[in-house]
């Protein structure tokens, strides 16, 4: 085993393993972050804060900010309520300002969240949205003329669907397929494939060509996420001047460009700024030294032996890895937290999926202090250094009430912040 | 409408009788409330029974199951995969029973054969170390949704009707004499009458609701069992527990996963018939000291069914007569009303000629049974609805431009087009729910998240929904999923629930708007 000393150990690589790193190279602290790193986690690539509250009524939030206010009183457990407004605020910006570190565009309209199209036909409702998908939320503000543009072979990607369910939240002029240039003979075809073939300005040319064949009168055009995988802002520049019109990207089925993107940029920032990165590894096992933590990391056998100062855990739940169910209960996998949870697995979830409730099993998770330090299973503060941030906390529901980046990025934020080494 | 004979249930022996009177050159019209194989017919493990299972508790029913199995074996081998069968005692199970067994087998002229323990161990290293005891059995498994569908479709070709998503509101009757039937299309609420010289209830365990718009009573007791579906096949035999019929007894492979089964569970409503955690952990723990594996394996499905039952046969639900129930109803007075229940899988061909033998006679027609030496031909658009049918198929050979589009369980667009053009002459619009009944659309260790998106655009570009249309579909399929989930979310499949409520909902909102 190869031994590793740093301050800060991070375990997970999804958006709020990302923050914390980020926040902790900008403070000076030396890195070292684990986890699969996956394009799964980062979705659509926009950034929610709070989408939806209260959940059970399905209240789209318009003004995220005035949402919270209502949310801590609401949910006085969420972990939102131990975050104030400016912090928030804060880690947002700090967090923004590294994405544009990381050569990512992003827009906010301060105080307000914003919609995009998806692909089924729904509006997303988010706070950050990608330079990508911009020309999409004023599609959806101003009723710009717009076209709705698909490639043949692409699956689960239908621009007839998406004109035919928001028709009346979008002014469609023209919606249509076309073929991909030079992948003509493909029965599918892929988004990474397409992404990459776009930044040639030869095929790029062609594929100009034939969105103006079908895109009609229209001011906005949407296709699916795809324009580029490195050079996307040469190629959405270069497409727009090409056609008088602004493309926006509707995100694909995972895993997508969009997701794809935000990884590579990350993880290229965070290295420039000596994170050390194990991806592909995952902590085997962990315990307490008398500085901070000792862990053995590696893809299936111990591969590095890491002394860290302090540690963040931002493992995710189930998809992720960090909670773990089998048949009669819910662990956390690393440091074996005690996890808040329902007695009986029937109070797991709900008989119906779309229960506008949501699922019991989504708000199970490590209870935390003030600061997001775990707490142990005597209710006391497990170590000064040992913080828990993102999905994993408890009294949340990411998924229903859409504030999985906020979550992330605002708990992250304030852990690196209280961090005592 | 105007038919000869109309058969309300589209379970088995519906889909079973609509062919035996095609075949007999009587016209036909099915009709069900849901869809094929809604009931019991498309919730049971798709065991054709050796009649091992019944050789002490109805020796009659063990002999009418080895025939008839026999019989399907012969005439459907393309719905059939003859897997065999053990069957086991552990450790501590009745010994008495143990040494019963091979007799009672040769009495009711079951194939049966002792097996070493080791030997059994070798030939199936799934099961468990502590095996004392093993007999083999000709136990095969057959797809119920492939019989079914198969089944109607003969039925079709020869001019015969199937009616799906069409509600019997009662009968019009006239001193005993139905003279026609008040039915329902689901779809659009459109009222419309069939008049038919024949009636008969195939309902299954809605047959005492269907008899008793008739003015007839059938005392029936519903019996709800639930079973659970694994990730991979455990097995390659059925594997049964040698004790009295109980919880968890049974595992039935089938194409590449295994169905472990079953419970037992008195009910008094048929309305939302859903698997529980407690009938779950229950197979489960049953099911381990005879394959240890299902301890740790990854489950991706549980399902309930009704069995129906006929009241005042037996002392309890498991040992009820599995026999066959023909009923003319002249008692009641009834003139051109016949009720076909009772039964099980295995013998539904049997049902289906007891029933056309009694309609026949009725109407006065002399043709016989032929699905007795006729074999049941393989319609090609549903090749899809077998586990791992389509695998083998598509590696082999595919179009070009022939994408899939459900990967997990390999259903490609041909293969919806060919289930699509099924509709197209009955100007039925099937949604996700129907493809899936007919194929196997969001079985697959996936339960629909990617395949149920893909599909649903599909439909859009091939101009099957408009509007909003998919949404609300999209819905009902993934709440049709769900069922099947909510009770064995843990490990990796809690993990995939994971991903697909981040998808439809996190991303896409799904829940929100209606």
């Amino acid at each position: 085993m190869k031994r590793i000393d740093c301050d800060l150990m991070v375990v997970g690589t999804g958006i709020a393993g990302i923050a914390a790193s980020a926040f902790a190279s900008a403070r000076g602290y030396s890195v070292v972050q684990t986890g699969m790193a996956t394009s799964l986690m980062f979705a659509a690539g926009c950034f929610d804060l709070l989408g939806v509250h209260p959940v059970e009524d399905g209240t789209v939030v318009e003004d995220p900010f005035a949402a919270l206010a209502e949310l801590r009183k609401d949910q006085p457990r969420h972990p939102y309520a131990k975050l104030d407004d400016d912090e928030i605020r804060s880690a947002f910006g700090e967090f923004l300002d590294f994405c544009g570190e990381s050569g990512l565009e992003y827009h906010v309209r301060e105080g307000r969240n914003m919609q995009f199209p998806t692909p089924l036909g729904t509006l997303k409702t988010t706070y950050c949205v990608p330079r990508t998908m911009i020309a999409g939320v004023r599609a959806v503000e101003e009723k710009l003329p717009c076209a709705l543009i698909d490639m043949q072979g692409l699956k689960g990607h239908s621009a007839q669907q998406i004109a035919s369910i928001l028709g009346d939240k979008l002014n469609v002029v023209a919606s249509g397929s076309i073929v991909f240039p030079e992948m003509e003979d493909n029965a599918e075809v892929y988004p990474v494939q397409m992404g990459m073939a776009l930044e040639n300005p030869r095929v790029r040319g062609i594929f100009a060509e034939r969105i103006r064949a079908v895109m009609g009168d229209a001011k906005v055009v949407g296709v699916p996420a795809m324009l580029g995988q490195y050079l996307t802002k040469d190629v959405m520049d270069d497409l727009d001047r090409r056609l008088g019109v602004e493309f926006f990207e509707v995100p694909t089925m995972p895993p997508g460009i969009p997701g794809q993107r935000l990884k590579e940029a990350f993880v290229g920032a965070l290295r420039l700024r000596g994170v050390n990165h194990m991806l592909q590894k995952r902590v085997l096992c962990v315990e307490r030294t008398a500085e901070g933590f000792r862990f053995e990391v590696g893809a299936d056998w111990p591969q590095f032996e890491v002394f860290a100062k302090g540690a963040v855990l931002a493992s995710g739940r189930f998809l992720g890895k960090g909670l773990q169910a089998d048949r009669t209960g819910v662990r956390e996998a690393v440091f074996d937290l005690p996890v808040t949870q329902p007695e009986k697995r029937n109070d797991w979830h709900e008989k119906s999926f779309l229960d506008a409730r949501g699922h019991a099993m989504n708000s199970m998770g490590v209870e935390t202090d003030e600061s997001f330090r775990p707490l142990g299973a005597d209710g006391a503060v497990v170590s000064e250094n040992l913080f828990a941030v993102g999905s994993i906390l408890a009294h949340q529901d990411w998924m229903r009430q859409k504030c999985g980046s906020g979550l992330g990025i605002s708990t992250a934020y304030k852990a690196v912040k209280a961090l005592k080494i | 409408m105007r038919t000869q004979v109309l058969i309300i249930g589209g379970g088995a022996t519906g889909t079973g009788l609509v062919r035996d009177l095609a075949l007999r050159g009587v016209d036909c019209i099915l009709v069900d409330t849901r869809d094929l194989n809604a009931g019991a017919s498309g919730a049971n493990h798709g065991l054709l029974h050796s009649g091992g299972r019944y050789a002490k508790s109805d020796p009659h029913s063990a002999q009418e199951c080895k025939e008839e199995g026999d019989i399907l074996k012969k005439l459907a081998p393309h719905v059939i995969e003859d897997t065999g069968g053990f069957f086991l005692a552990v450790e501590g199970d009745d010994e008495k029973y143990i040494a019963d067994f091979e007799g009672l087998c040769r009495n009711a002229t079951i194939d049966v054969a002792k097996v070493d323990p080791k030997d059994a161990m070798e030939m199936e290293p799934a099961i468990s170390r502590k095996t004392i005891a093993c007999y083999s059995v000709p136990d095969a498994n057959i797809d119920p949704f492939r019989l079914g569908l198969d089944n109607v479709s003969q039925a079709v070709s020869l001019g015969s009707r199937f009616m799906r998503r069409t509600r019997l509101a009662g009968f019009d009757m006239e001193n005993g004499t139905i003279t026609a039937a008040r039915m329902v299309n689901m779809r659009t609420g459109e009222e419309f009458k069939i008049v038919a010289d024949q009636y008969v209830n195939a309902g299954g365990a809605w047959a005492g609701e269907v008899a008793a718009m008739a003015g007839a009573e059938i005392g029936m007791l519903y019996a709800k069992g639930t079973l659970l579906i694994t990730h991979d096949r455990l097995t390659k035999r059925v594997i049964n527990r040698l004790r009295p019929p109980g919880d968890g007894d049974i595992l039935v492979p089938g194409g590449t996963v295994s169905i472990l089964g079953t419970t037992s569970v008195r009910v008094d409503s048929l309305d939302n018939i859903q698997p529980t955690i407690a009938e779950v952990d229950v197979n489960v723990e049953q099911g381990m000291p005879m394959v240890p594996e299902l301890a740790t394996t990854r489950y991706i499905r549980a399902y309930a069914g009704v069995r129906p039952l006929l009241t005042g046969t037996a002392d309890s639900d498991r040992n009820a007569s599995r026999g066959v129930a023909l009923m003319g109803h002249e008692r009641e007075g009834l003139k051109n009303f016949i009720s076909i229940t009772g039964g099980k899988l295995t013998t539904y061909r049997l049902m289906a000629e007891m029933a056309g033998d009694l309609v026949c006679e009725r109407l006065g027609v002399s043709a016989s049974c032929l699905t007795r030496t006729e074999p049941l031909p393989a319609a090609d658009p549903w090749m899809w609805s077998d586990p791992g049918h389509a695998a083998r198929g598509w590696l082999e050979k595919h179009d070009q431009g022939d994408v899939l589009l459900c990967e997990c369980e390999m259903v490609p667009k041909s293969g919806v087009d060919r289930m699509l053009g099924t509709f197209d002459m009955s100007k039925d619009k099937p949604g996700l729910k129907a493809l899936g009944r007919r194929s196997r659309v969001g079985k697959g260790s996936c339960q629909g998240t990617f395949c149920s998106l893909r599909l649903t655009s599909y439909l859009y570009d091939k101009d099957y929904l408009h509007g909003d249309e998919g949404v609300r579909n999209l819905r009902e399929f993934l709440e049709e999923r769900w069922k099947g989930q909510r009770t064995i979310l843990w490990g990796m499949a809690e993990s995939q629930a994971e991903l697909q409520e981040a998808f439809y909902c996190g991303l896409m909102g799904i829940e929100l708007g209606r």
